[in-house]
C-alpha cells in the first residue's frame, strides 16, 4: 500500500444549488478523504444564494475539518461589480485564491495564488511568468494531454504544484448569454434562476440523440464525464501533486473514497473505474489525456480523422 | 477609428489597402494563427511583398500570432516573433504569455496588441496585459455590450479594438474548448474551430447531413440553406426541443451602431475573415470606408445607408446579421 502523497482536491461547485443543498453537500464532504476543497462562485454573478461572509463562514468550517481551503474566483468578469467583488476576495489573506480570470491575477500579485483551469498556461516560459508573480500551483487546461503534461512538468519552476482535472463533467466554455435561459425562451436578466432546476446541468444531444454537451448557465460542459481514476499512477509519475474532482450532485462522497483507495494501491483504477461508472449517467470520456478529440470513451480506437476536404453543396 | 482589415494572401492584402484599410492583419502558414486553413497565410517573401505594399501608402501591417504553443512546437512560435520583428512588421497580435513574454524582451521596440484570443473582458485582466508585457492595444472579445465596452475604454489602460463585421463567437474567445472536444483540435492548440478536415457532407433519406468528427451538428431539408458546420452554430436537442441551443448562424454587423462605437472611444475596427476571398475583402473594406470616412465629415448626420447594409448582408454567413453582445441593456 503506497502513501496517499497525491492530494486530492474538490473543484467549486460548477451548478446552481440552493443554500441548504450546498450547505448539506459540504457537511458530506467534510467526513471525506479529500485533501482540498475549492469553495465559490465560479460561473454566473446573479447566483447569490451564498453571499461572500457565507462563503467565508462554509471555508472556516471546512479549515476546521481539516481541508485546506481555497476560494475560488468567478471565470468571466465583466461588469465593474463583478471585478469589485474579484478583488475583495483577492484582498483577504484569510485563505488562497484561486485564479480563474487575469484580473485576480493581476490582484493577487507579490501574493500567492492558484490559477484555474481557464487560465491559459500553455508552455514553460507562460508558467515561469506566472510563478514569478506568486503562482503556487496550476491547474493545467482541460484540453492539454499527458504528453503534454510530461514536457511542461520537465520544464515547471522549481517550487510549483501541478494539479489536474482527474474527474467531472469538462468546463469547455463560457459565453455572455445564458443557455440555460436560452432553453426556456427568457432573456437573461429575467432567467428565473432556472440553474436552480438542473443540478447537473441540461443535457444536449445531438439529432440522432448523442448525448454531447451539458448546458450550466453561461458555461458550456461536456455530457460525458472525464474519468482518469486509470491513471493516477501515471499522474504520480509525472510529479502531479493533486488530482482534481468537479462536483456532481449524486455520489460525490463515494466517488472520492474510490480515489482515496485507488491512490492508496487498495483498488486498481480498472476496478475503481467499473465502481464509478454508475455516477457517470453520460458515460466515460478520456480522449484529452491520449492528445485525442476530448469526447473519446476509454478504449474507443477512433478512426482517423479524414484528412480530405470534402467539398461543400454550396 | 482606424480599419483593420483581414488578408489570407497577398491579393487580398491588395485588395485591403486599396480598398481603404488602415491596416491588415495576416499570419504565417501554419499553426501559429488563429486561421491555420489550407492554402491560407503567407511564407517570409510574401510577407515582405505584403508589408512593403502596405508601407508604401502609408498602411500598417499587423501580424496575428494569436494561438497558445505547447512546448513540442515552441520553437516556431518563437521563430515567428523573430521573423516578424525583421519583416518590420508594424505589430504582433498574441494571445499567450509566454510569446509575450518572449516577445517583449527580445524586441522590445515591437509593438504589442493583445488578440482578443487573449480572452481579456475587464480592466483587471488589461492592466494586467499591460504592465507585464507593454501591450499597446486590445482587441476584447465579443461577448461585451456597448455599454460595457463603453465602461471598458474609460478603465482601460489601452486603447480597445472591437470587431465589427464577420463571424461571430458567441463564446469568449479564448476559452473556448468546444472544438476540441469534438475534433481534437482547438483555437487556442491549433489555430481552427471546426476545422475542415473533419467536416463531413452526408446526403440521407433525412435531409442533407453536416457532421464534424461523426457528429452531428445539423441536418437540413431541401429548401435550407446548409452552412458549414461550426459546431456552436448547430441545431441540437435540449429537452425534446430542437433549436440552435447555442447560437444561430448569423454573422456580426455593427455598421448601424458606429456612432456609438466612436462615442465609447471604441481606437479601432476589426473585420473579420482571413479565410474569405479577396473579393470579400474588397466589397467589405469599401462599405466600412464609406461609412467611417462619411461619419468623420458629418457625425451628426451619420446613418447606415442601405446599400451598405445591402452590400455586407450579401457576404455574411448565414446571410442573417446580428449586432451580437452589443445591443444587450443589461449585463
Amino acid at each position: 500500500m503506497s502513501a496517499p502523497e497525491l492530494k486530492l482536491a474538490l473543484a467549486p461547485v460548477s451548478y446552481f444549488w440552493p443554500r441548504d443543498v450546498l450547505l448539506d453537500f459540504y457537511t458530506a464532504i467534510a467526513a471525506t478523504p479529500i485533501d482540498i476543497v475549492y469553495l465559490g462562485e465560479t460561473v454566473c454573478s446573479k447566483r447569490r444564494q451564498m453571499r461572500g461572509e457565507d462563503w467565508l463562514d462554509l471555508a472556516r468550517t471546512l479549515r476546521d475539518a481539516g481541508k485546506e481551503v481555497v476560494l475560488s474566483t468567478l471565470t468571466l468578469v465583466e461588469a465593474e461589480s463583478e471585478l469589485h467583488t474579484l478583488q475583495r476576495l483577492c484582498e483577504q489573506d484569510e485563505f488562497d485564491v484561486e485564479a480563474n480570470d487575469i484580473a485576480a491575477v493581476q490582484a493577487r500579485q507579490g501574493r500567492p495564488f492558484i490559477t484555474g483551469p481557464a487560465i491559459n498556461l500553455y508552455n514553460g516560459r507562460s508558467l515561469a511568468r506566472f510563478a514569478s508573480l506568486g503562482m503556487t500551483r496550476w491547474v493545467m487546461p482541460v484540453e492539454l494531454s499527458a504528453h503534454t503534461l510530461a514536457d511542461l512538468q520537465a520544464q515547471r519552476p522549481d517550487g510549483l504544484q501541478t494539479e489536474v482535472f482527474a474527474y467531472g463533467r469538462l468546463p469547455l466554455a463560457y459565453s455572455a448569454r445564458c443557455f440555460t435561459a436560452r432553453a426556456h425562451n427568457l432573456p437573461k436578466d429575467q432567467c428565473e434562476f432556472r440553474c436552480l432546476d438542473y443540478p447537473d446541468g441540461m443535457t444536449l444531444e445531438t439529432r440522432e440523440d448523442q448525448d454531447f454537451l451539458r448546458l450550466n448557465g453561461i458555461q458550456t460542459q461536456s455530457a460525458q464525464t472525464y474519468n482518469l481514476l486509470p491513471y493516477l499512477d501515471q499522474m504520480r509519475g509525472l510529479n502531479v501533486e493533486v488530482a482534481r474532482l468537479s462536483p456532481q450532485s449524486h455520489g460525490m462522497p463515494d466517488i472520492i473514497a474510490l480515489f482515496d483507495q485507488v491512490r492508496r494501491g487498495v483498488l486498481s483504477g480498472e476496478e475503481g473505474s467499473q465502481q464509478l461508472a454508475r455516477y457517470m449517467s453520460n458515460g466515460a470520456c478520456e480522449g484529452y489525456w491520449h492528445g485525442r478529440p476530448g469526447i473519446e470513451a476509454p478504449g474507443q480506437v477512433s478512426s482517423p480523422l479524414p484528412r480530405q476536404q470534402t467539398s461543400a453543396p454550396r | 477609428m482606424e480599419l483593420v482589415c483581414p488578408a489570407g494572401n497577398l491579393p487580398a492584402l491588395k485588395a485591403a489597402i486599396d480598398a481603404g484599410a488602415d491596416a491588415v492583419y495576416i499570419g504565417f502558414q501554419n499553426d501559429t494563427n488563429a486561421r491555420h486553413f489550407a492554402g491560407l497565410n503567407f511564407d517570409a517573401a510574401g510577407m515582405r511583398q505584403g508589408v512593403a505594399y502596405a508601407h508604401a501608402r502609408g498602411r500598417h501591417v499587423y501580424l496575428a500570432l494569436n494561438t497558445y504553443p505547447q512546448p513540442a512546437g515552441w520553437p516556431r512560435w518563437q521563430e515567428a516573433v523573430d521573423a516578424a520583428a525583421e519583416l518590420g512588421v508594424d505589430a504582433l497580435i498574441v494571445a499567450d504569455p509566454g510569446v509575450l513574454d518572449y516577445a517583449v524582451t527580445q524586441w522590445p521596440e515591437l509593438r504589442l496588441h493583445l488578440s482578443v484570443q487573449g480572452s481579456a473582458t475587464n480592466s483587471g485582466a488589461l492592466r494586467f496585459y499591460h504592465e507585464q508585457f507593454n501591450i499597446q492595444r486590445a482587441v476584447v472579445p465579443r461577448v461585451l455590450s456597448l455599454r460595457q465596452i463603453a465602461a471598458l475604454i474609460e478603465s482601460s489602460p489601452v486603447p480597445i479594438e472591437v470587431f465589427g463585421f464577420g463571424s461571430l463567437c458567441v463564446m469568449v474567445e479564448g476559452r473556448c474548448f468546444l472544438s476540441s472536444y469534438a475534433t481534437g483540435e482547438s483555437p487556442n492548440t491549433y489555430g481552427a474551430c471546426s476545422p475542415a478536415k473533419a467536416v463531413e457532407w452526408r446526403e440521407t433519406p433525412a435531409g442533407l447531413e453536416t457532421r464534424l468528427n461523426g457528429i452531428l451538428i445539423d441536418r437540413f431539408e431541401p429548401e435550407e440553406h446548409a452552412g458549414y458546420p461550426t459546431l456552436c452554430k448547430g441545431r441540437f436537442k435540449v429537452e425534446d426541443h430542437t433549436y440552435y441551443a447555442i447560437e444561430e448562424p448569423t454573422s456580426l454587423n455593427t455598421l448601424t451602431v458606429l456612432p456609438e462605437l466612436a462615442a465609447a472611444g471604441v481606437a479601432a475596427v476589426k473585420i473579420e475573415g482571413r479565410q474569405r476571398s479577396p473579393a470579400y475583402v474588397a466589397q467589405v473594406t469599401g462599405v466600412w470606408r464609406a461609412a467611417l470616412d462619411a461619419y468623420r465629415r458629418n457625425p451628426g448626420a451619420f446613418s447606415a445607408r442601405p446599400e451598405w447594409l445591402k452590400a455586407l448582408g450579401k457576404v455574411s454567413e448565414g446571410t442573417q446579421t446580428t449586432l451580437g453582445a452589443l445591443h444587450r441593456p443589461w449585463q
